[in-house]
């Protein structure tokens, strides 16, 4: 599982930052939000990855981390989505008012002079 | 005292934070049509934030060095699970910082800049609480949301007008400032991978134990939350954002903005000396090269483009660079002395940067005044009774006829805060930035020479005296074009609402040198307890839940 895990931040990273970089502001933001996909990940996999344990103490089992998963990291990721969430929305707004203001996509509101 | 009072003033702690929400509430059940009365609550909460701030920052200051905390759970955990927020000396320091420039930006905003968009003042408040928030919390994660906070209101506060040029700036500050804060969080989680908690004393506790194999997880953990920080700081080379943002910005938020560049200088100072001080065995003075050459490097750059600038704007956008710079270098040296000086500097830096972004827009005023005469607003500047020109009988326009021809009022004004803001930004006597300056370069006279500082150290001495001449150079070549140059115009139309908050800043930069050795003894006072952490971990972990069965 932690191939699959480091393999899958890794794609989500790299083709995050690739698309950061780009010109285009559709495009910087489905960057963004890959990059914050990854690093949610990433969070997650800081906090001992594991299978089929629970983050819910239950009365029958001793309360820790041998039966149960770290619950922080969850709650982390919980915050970080919210917050990314709130700002790609902001972000998108901005660059729809650039589109409208500059009529074009490019993030410095013109195109480059080849 | 302590005994009878200490219990109401923990309580305090927190009120920095839930005043601004409070407030930001209210405002926006109000509506965006009752301006006035918007204007009224949003002036009284910043008013009683600044209050708040002095209370506790007299507060600190007045107890012994060993107690200099107040420490609030929020939760009422016990200390390592909740989050905490601890008011010291810096802390207070920081908030005091963030009211002044937060009251001064408010003040001018009331002018005319509050009507240019909606939702100004509750985006105002939700900044300050992310400020005062950011400057509290011994936790690291709660850092990141106060972090978000503060980026959240400025995204909406750069945008406040509108505007083609406005957008693209904000486009790109948001983006960038995106990227940061995913850097915060992949720092902040390989932190707490490695020593399995987010509060700072706790995480700075354990750093000792960490085993040698995931030494340099946590290296790498630590280097990447301090890029966030860095980007934050307009550190060299992550600060091309800076400028353009700030320049687009309109002045009062740009006046605020001076404060938000120290919010990443002030992380940068408590969780290095928290987790790196010299005792820290392996991990002792981590990343204090960086520090000292990316402080300097961005003193240099910072004020290489104060020459470069033709404009006052971007002027003072550099001086904001510069001045990060030159904190950043002397923190790195971690001698509490050049320390104490760097905080002194920051004060003062801060609050005349403010005062900068504030003058940018009267003096673009007056130049524009030349072509076309603002229209509507005909109240004149009255004379000032108390505030700087004194010499105010001859400054009147009815005598013009008598004694040829007078300086208006409103350009006498502009032309002197200009000259104290340039002699503040550039450290000349006999304003603030000299005393900062001068604290700064003794202390590198007198300070030994450590392994970070043995090339360093002059280093920063020959840059801070270099960019003062630069910085006054430039500051010089804009002061004689505004004000020299143009030929017989008309004086500008200025309000007193615009005025006061630019004269009430320059006078907390005289008061700074009125008072220069107590602000510097508490300034010292500051960095000898940052030198010594374990005091905010015994603070930090001797704080006690309150049972419920004793009642307040």
């Amino acid at each position: 599982m932690e191939i699959v895990i480091s393999v899958a931040i890794g794609v989500l990273a790299s083709a995050g930052v690739w698309l950061v970089l780009r010109p285009r502001t559709f495009q910087v933001l489905t960057g963004l939000s890959l990059l914050s996909y990854a690093v949610n990940l990433f969070i997650f996999s800081v906090g001992s990855l594991s299978i089929d344990k629970e983050p819910i103490v239950q009365a029958a089992r001793v309360p820790d981390l041998l039966n149960y998963t770290d619950p922080l990291p969850q709650s982390l990721v919980l915050t970080a989505i919210v917050i990314g969430f709130a700002t790609t929305a902001l972000f998108l707004v901005v660059l729809l008012a650039l589109r409208g203001l500059s009529g074009g996509d490019h993030v410095d509101g013109e195109e480059e002079r080849s | 005292m302590t005994g009878l009072l200490s219990f109401p003033m923990q309580q305090l702690v927190i009120a920095p934070v839930l005043l601004p929400l409070g407030t930001a509430a209210l405002l926006l059940l109000l509506g965006g049509q009752r301006r006035m009365s918007a204007a009224a609550i949003s002036l009284a909460s910043t008013l009683a934030g600044l209050v708040l701030a002095v209370t506790l920052l007299l507060w600190v200051d007045h107890q012994g060095a060993p107690s200099a905390f107040g420490v609030y759970l929020p939760g009422n955990w016990p200390v390592p699970f909740g989050i905490v927020l601890v008011v010291d000396r810096l802390s207070a320091l920081m908030m005091v910082l963030a009211a002044s420039t937060g009251l001064a930006a408010l003040l001018f905003s009331l002018a005319r800049w509050h009507r240019a968009g909606v939702h100004f003042h509750p985006l105002f408040q939700m900044q300050l609480m992310g400020l005062y928030g950011a400057f509290l919390t011994a936790d690291l994660f709660n850092l990141f949301v106060f972090f978000e906070v503060l980026l959240a209101a400025s995204y909406g506060l750069l945008l406040h007008g509108g505007g083609g040029a406005r957008v693209r700036a904000g486009l790109h500050y948001i983006a960038i400032n995106l990227v940061a804060s995913l850097l915060f969080l992949i720092g902040v989680s390989l932190i707490y991978g490695v020593t399995g908690t987010l509060n700072m004393a706790d995480v700075a506790q354990k750093l000792s134990q960490v085993p040698d194999s995931d030494r340099g997880l946590l290296h790498a953990g630590a280097a990447i939350l301090a890029m966030a920080f860095l980007a934050k700081a307009a550190v060299w080379p992550l600060n091309f954002w800076l400028p353009p943002a700030y320049v687009a910005a309109g002045a009062p938020v740009a006046a605020l903005f001076a404060i938000l560049t120290k919010v990443g200088v002030y992380a940068v100072l408590r969780l290095w000396t928290l987790c790196f001080p010299a005792s820290a065995g392996a991990s002792a003075l981590f990343g204090g090269e960086v520090l000292v050459w990316g402080g300097l490097t961005t003193l240099a750059f910072g004020a290489l483009g104060m020459m470069a600038s033709q404009r006052l704007d971007r002027l003072a956008a550099f001086s904001v660079i510069a001045s990060s710079g030159t904190v950043l270098a002397a923190i790195g040296l971690d001698e509490p002395a050049v320390s104490a000086g760097a905080l002194f500097y920051l004060a003062s830096s801060t609050l005349a940067g403010c005062a900068l972004f504030l003058l940018v827009e009267l003096m673009e005023r007056a130049r524009q005044v030349e072509l076309a005469p603002l229209a509507d607003d005909d109240d004149h500047l009255p004379d000032f009774l108390d505030a700087e020109p004194p010499r105010d009988t001859n400054l009147d326009d009815d005598e013009g006829a008598l004694i040829g021809r007078a300086i208006p009022a409103a350009l006498a004004f502009l032309g002197l805060a200009f000259i104290l803001c340039a002699l503040v930004v550039a450290g000349l006597p006999p304003m603030s930035g000299f005393v900062g300056k001068l604290a700064m370069l003794s202390a590198l006279l007198e300070a030994p020479w450590g392994t970070i500082g043995a090339l360093a150290g002059p280093a920063l001495f020959v840059l801070l005296i270099v960019s003062g001449l630069l910085a006054a150079t430039g500051l010089l070549r804009v002061g004689i074009r505004h004000f020299w140059s143009p030929q017989n115009r008309p004086s500008p139309r200025l309000r007193v609402i615009e005025c006061m908050p630019i004269a009430l800043l320059l006078c907390a930069c005289l008061l700074l040198v009125v008072r220069g050795e107590a602000v510097l003894a508490y300034a010292r006072a500051t960095t000898d307890a940052l030198h010594q952490p374990q005091q905010y971990i015994d603070a930090v972990f001797g704080a006690r839940p309150v049972s419920r069965g004793v009642a307040p």
